[in-house]
């Protein structure tokens, strides 16, 4: 240690100086992660309000940089975009409720269940499935959505048939595609759970639903919350799963994608892109109302 | 296959990225529509051809630029890289509208830019008026693809003709009968076909309505798809709200159009030649027909990027493109007829350039080319107003809803 660093040498007088002057510590460790923070993510997030009250010429596409609220008037008083709000916010929940639904007894098994080692092999089991790619999982899914695909095949015996590419098929995507987000911090919740207190509400007479509503999910709420930001934002987002089994439905993110890339409308893309940001403030202002944003 | 259009999206993505980036400051330098007409920002075509750069960056329809990767017989870009020493990296783009958003972010050096985006390119001042001179194999091209609305401004030719084709009704023959001769087939309220029905996802699509409503409904007086005042315009697209209720999907990537119909998710709708040809390949039942009333179409024109870092590779490539056997090459594997009168002589299949009506000029008076909407009617009407490209992209959205 001292070899490298003799007494009054340069790196030992900047760890003295480092020392004495806390502040100096402070900056020197947060100026990356906070001009990161700042300028790439709080920057980009401002250019997009900004870039919202510009206008583009309507026929060579060219960005007019003059203050407009006409973007915004378009969103509210054109019904169809609020019309792919709500529908967009409606996939948002059903995904959330469904991998809520299908992640607690997956989670509880995996936390209280399973042996240690069973538990190993679940956590990667669930994991795994986020080494593939997106598209790989979306375009699985097309197929297996498809009239001649492997649901229809499996309901056809009962004289069922598939649902077909639509908003049903695009649920239950991106419901598979965000539910390893759901499962671990409900896992994780669950495991923070003493059993001491699943014995000692069992020992006090509680049934098990009784165990359920009064102990287990009012602790575990706040990991499910947390699950469910992401799922929900993730969903609210999506463009592209909806392209590949959304039939004819478009979803907000689409809208968004088909203002820069088709109609070049980047100010009226900004405008929408407004929207999820505007849900997303609220929903958590809602969920930090219930404390789980302390239990993230 | 997958990892191709993996590739695709994530360069879609980037280059998405790149535009969001881009400069956006050429709005200064004017152009546009104003009461007294089309102006395009003043620009001069080259003048003398210099060596090559080594390289050309393309932005191509899908099969404009095949380099052997999807049929090792099918290659005319290797060829051209042997000849002229420029290497060609090709950007697919899939629609009119991402082939403007690619070219401003000036990253591309030529387009092969159809009807309904080459005005825009002009008026934004993306690509540069082209001298034909440099392009020796323009003397060959048909007479009735030079200097056209699309492809000229007052008399200035800011393209090279490649190619034209007609966008064709598609059905599954094991699923569709009897056979539609109309484009009736895919409007009709009570299809049979509810849900299996596919419609080109863009809002040129709205002139496809506009055409069958000009063959069905006189009394609105619908003479050019593309030049619509506000009645007309509201009728073609309450039809295609209409239509939605029978649309299985909307089609914009031609390779998922292509999996629907062999799938049989999709049984009818608007498709490209090319996508027939893909499924022939795959002995799917498919087969296609010019419908009653006519068709939209494209007639593509090569262009060349304003700020283009390599503008010799990219008149050498335009030169090469049209060239008689390189067109020929082209024109068949994308189902297409071919631009050079000499391609005919060229093709594999003796018969080709009859199938395809390549000299045919009755045949190409029935096919109404992509063309940029704007307020000023393009059939030439003054007393009224047309709706212009920016309404026509807000009521597609409308249309899907």
């Amino acid at each position: 240690m001292t070899v490298s660093a003799s007494p009054g040498g340069p790196v030992r007088r900047l760890a003295g100086l480092l020392h004495r002057r806390p502040s100096l510590r402070l900056a020197g460790l947060l100026t990356a992660p906070l001009l990161w923070l700042v300028v790439a993510y709080l920057g980009s997030l401002g250019a997009l309000f900004v870039t919202a009250f510009w206008t583009t010429n309507e026929f060579t596409g060219d960005v007019v940089k003059v203050f407009d609220l006409g973007n915004f008037q378009d969103l509210v008083n054109q019904s169809v975009y609020r019309t792919i709000t709500i529908r967009s916010v409606g996939v948002a929940v059903a995904v959330t409720v469904i991998d809520s639904l299908v992640a607690f007894p997956m989670a509880f098994y995996m936390a209280k269940v399973a042996s240690p080692r069973a538990q190993r092999w679940l956590v990667i089991a669930v994991l795994t499935p986020l080494w593939a790619g997106y598209l790989v999982k979306a375009y699985a899914w097309r197929i297996m959505f498809s009239g001649s695909g492997v649901l229809d095949w499996f309901l056809s015996p009962v004289g069922g048939h598939g649902p077909g590419y639509g908003l049903p098929a695009t649920i239950v995507t991106l419901a598979y595609l965000w539910l390893p987000y759901m499962i671990l911090p409900v896992y994780a919740g669950l495991e923070r759970l003493p059993n001491s207190m699943l014995d000692a509400a069992g020992d006090l007479g509680a049934h098990s639903f009784r165990t359920f509503r009064t102990v287990i999910w009012p602790l575990v709420f706040p990991a499910v919350v947390a699950g469910s930001i992401f799922t929900f934002s993730l969903s609210l987002g999506d463009y592209i799963a909806v392209k590949i089994v959304g039939g004819r439905s478009q979803l907000i993110g689409n809208v968004v994608y088909d203002n820069v890339g088709t109609a070049n409308n980047l100010p009226f893309a900004a405008a929408v892109a407004t929207v999820p940001v505007a849900i997303m403030v609220i929903y958590l202002l809602a969920v930090r109302r219930t404390g789980a944003l302390e239990n993230l | 296959m997958r990892s191709t259009r993996l590739a695709l999206v994530a360069m879609a993505a980037v280059s998405l990225l790149a535009a969001g980036c881009g400069d956006n400051s050429s709005s200064s330098k004017g152009g546009g529509v104003s009461e007294a007409g089309f102006t395009p920002p003043k620009m001069s075509a080259m003048q003398t051809l210099g060596t090559g750069e080594g390289q050309v960056n393309l932005v191509a329809w899908a099969g404009y630029a095949e380099d052997g990767s999807n049929d090792k017989s099918v290659d005319w870009v290797h060829p051209f890289e042997k000849a002229t020493g420029c290497k060609v990296n090709t950007k697919i783009a899939g629609t009119s509208d991402e082939m403007v958003t690619l070219m401003k972010t000036g990253e591309y050096d030529a387009v092969s830019a159809s009807g309904d985006a080459s005005l825009r390119l002009i008026a934004g001042g993306s690509v540069a008026p082209v001298n034909t001179d440099l392009v020796p194999n323009y003397k060959d091209v048909f007479p009735d693809l030079k200097m056209k609305p699309w492809n000229s401004v007052n008399g200035v030719a800011y393209g090279i003709p490649h190619g034209r084709g007609a966008n064709l009704l598609m059905w599954r023959t094991d699923k569709v009968k009897p056979a539609p001769t109309s484009w009736g087939a895919v409007f009709d309220p009570n299809s049979p076909y509810k849900g299996h029905i596919t419609a080109y996802d863009s809002p040129i699509y709205i002139a496809d309505a506009a055409l069958y409503l000009s063959a069905t409904q006189p009394a609105l007086g619908i003479k050019d798809p593309y030049a619509l005042d506000q009645k007309q315009f509201d009728a073609s697209v309450n039809l295609l709200k209409q239509q939605k209720a029978n649309i299985g999907e909307y089609w914009s990537d031609y390779l998922k159009s292509q999996q629907s119909f062999k799938n049989g998710d999709t049984v009818l709708g608007t498709t490209w030649q090319v996508i027939a040809n893909g499924l022939a390949a795959d002995k799917a039942p498919v087969q296609t027909i010019l419908p009653s009333e006519g068709s939209t179409g494209w007639s593509d024109t090569w262009m060349v990027a304003a700020k283009a870092k390599h503008p010799n590779c990219a008149y050498k490539w335009m030169d090469w493109i049209i060239s008689p056997k390189a067109n020929a090459q082209v024109a068949e594997w994308f189902g297409e007829a071919p631009s050079n009168s000499k391609a005919c002589a060229l093709t594999s299949d003796k018969k080709f350039c009859d199938t395809y009506h390549a000299a045919d000029e009755p045949y190409w008076a029935k096919v109404h080319y992509w063309n940029t909407p704007i307020s000023q009617c393009l059939d030439g009407r003054k007393n009224v107003q047309c709706v212009d490209y920016a309404k026509w992209t807000q009521a597609w959205t409308q249309i899907k809803g």
